[in-house]
Order: C-alpha cells, then structure tokens, then sequence
C-alpha cells in the first residue's frame, strides 16, 4: 500500500489531499491512470501529466521512477513559491 | 563551514535581525540578500494569496537549495526563510541571503538560492481578488529557464 499526497489545483480538482491505494504499480507514471479511474475529478485533475510534477518519500521524481513499497507519491503542480 | 539557517513558517520575519546574524561569527566582507513580497494587483485588485506547501518536503528543500549554495561558492553564511499561509499585499514571502568574503560569490549564491527555490521548493500561490474571484499561479517559463541556467555555471573557486 501507498500513500498518495496531492497539492496545489491537484488537491483542489480531486477534492481530497490524501488517500491509500493498495497494490500499486511500480511507476508514477502507471499509477496516474488507476488513479484516474477512482473519480471524474480525479480523471479531469490528472487529464494532462504533462503539468503535473511528483516527489516519491519527499523527493522530486521523474515520472518513471520506481515506486518503493509503503512510498509516499504527492501529486502536484509546477511550484510556485519563492 | 557555513553557517546554515534554514526556516519554514507562518510568521513574519526581521530583515535586519535577519541580516546582521549572517556577520555572526565570521566577519564576511560582503552580504547579499534577496526578499520578496506579495505583489500588489491592479485590476482586479488582488486582496491576499495562500501559500500552501508540502509540510513533509519544504524544509527539506530549503536545506538543500542551501547546501547547494555552500558547495557551490565560499560562503560563510547562507539563510533562507519562506513563509506560508496567508498572505496580504506588501508582506514578505522569502527571505535568501549568502554571506562572503567579497561580493561576486554572494551576490551569485543569492540569485541562485531564490532561482533555486522558485524551480524546486514545494510551495503553491492561490491569489484571491477583491471580486471574489481566485486562482492558482502558473509557473513561469522564465523561471525554469533562470534555474537552468545554474546547470552551466562552473563552480567559482
């Protein structure tokens, strides 16, 4: 089981900043698409992974990294701080 | 060794505290620093903007743009402070600052902490106007392209 964190418009879109999904696959960018059979707004949040950006355990990732077992994976925007 | 100080928090910060703690301890000839704030709107008016951020990941990010920085150019000092929460008009956001024997080297490290943290800390703008309205800050292009450009810069001894 993983743990998946979204941010930004991500959140806002999904409506939920958290939530568990178990046996996922081994990339993010495997996992984008089971995500997105979860809800409309998941699917409408997630539509284009182009704008999206990801950590794996608080780091940033490309989205071909592995996912290790009971990761954190967040989900989000380009940041915008600064 | 660098001095590193490194904060993640709601609350205001003192520049000028902030900035004569970067001569504690080693007598830098230069301090360079950068801050920025909530940029006022025009039309329509912009009432205040949230910052939110990746608990688990900010600090950690801040600690590294950082560390970067130190390895990057002799500093004796380097602190970085980013807020979070809401925000009005006019109030600080960040605050970078690199301290050094001279000049170039703090001047640089400091444009390259701010680039650097623009590029890669997890923060996020929502802006809220006065008509009600609200929206999510797009990421600039010319802020990808001012962080890359850090890729090139050979190490200055």
């Amino acid at each position: 089981m993983i743990t998946v964190l979204y941010f930004g418009w991500v959140r806002e879109g999904i409506g939920m900043d958290e939530e568990r999904i178990e046996d996922a696959p081994a990339t993010v960018a495997e996992l984008l698409p089971v995500l997105a059979e979860r809800s409309p707004a998941h699917a409408e949040a997630l539509r284009v992974p182009a704008r999206l950006r990801f950590a794996i355990n608080q780091e940033i990732a490309p989205d071909d990294a592995q996912i290790p077992p009971g990761a954190e994976v967040a989900i989000f925007p380009p940041v915008t701080g600064g | 060794m660098t001095a590193i100080r490194v904060r993640v928090e709601a609350a205001d910060f003192d520049p000028g505290v902030e900035l004569s703690r970067m001569a504690d301890g080693g007598d830098p000839g230069a301090v360079a620093s950068f801050i920025g704030h909530v940029r006022g709107g025009d039309d329509p008016a912009l009432c205040g903007l949230t910052l939110e951020h990746y608990p688990g990941m900010t600090q950690a990010a801040c600690e590294a743009a950082a560390y970067e920085a130190a390895a990057r150019w002799p500093l004796t000092a380097v602190t970085v402070i980013h807020r979070h929460g809401r925000l009005s008009p006019g109030e600080r956001i960040v605050l970078v600052a690199a301290a050094s024997a001279h000049r170039r080297a703090a001047l640089e490290a400091c444009a390259f902490l701010i680039d650097w943290l623009k590029t890669r800390a997890p923060f996020w703008k929502r802006e809220e106007f006065a008509d009600g309205s609200a929206r999510w800050v797009e990421a600039r292009v010319d802020d990808e392209a001012a962080a890359a450009r850090w890729h090139e810069t050979p190490r200055c001894a």
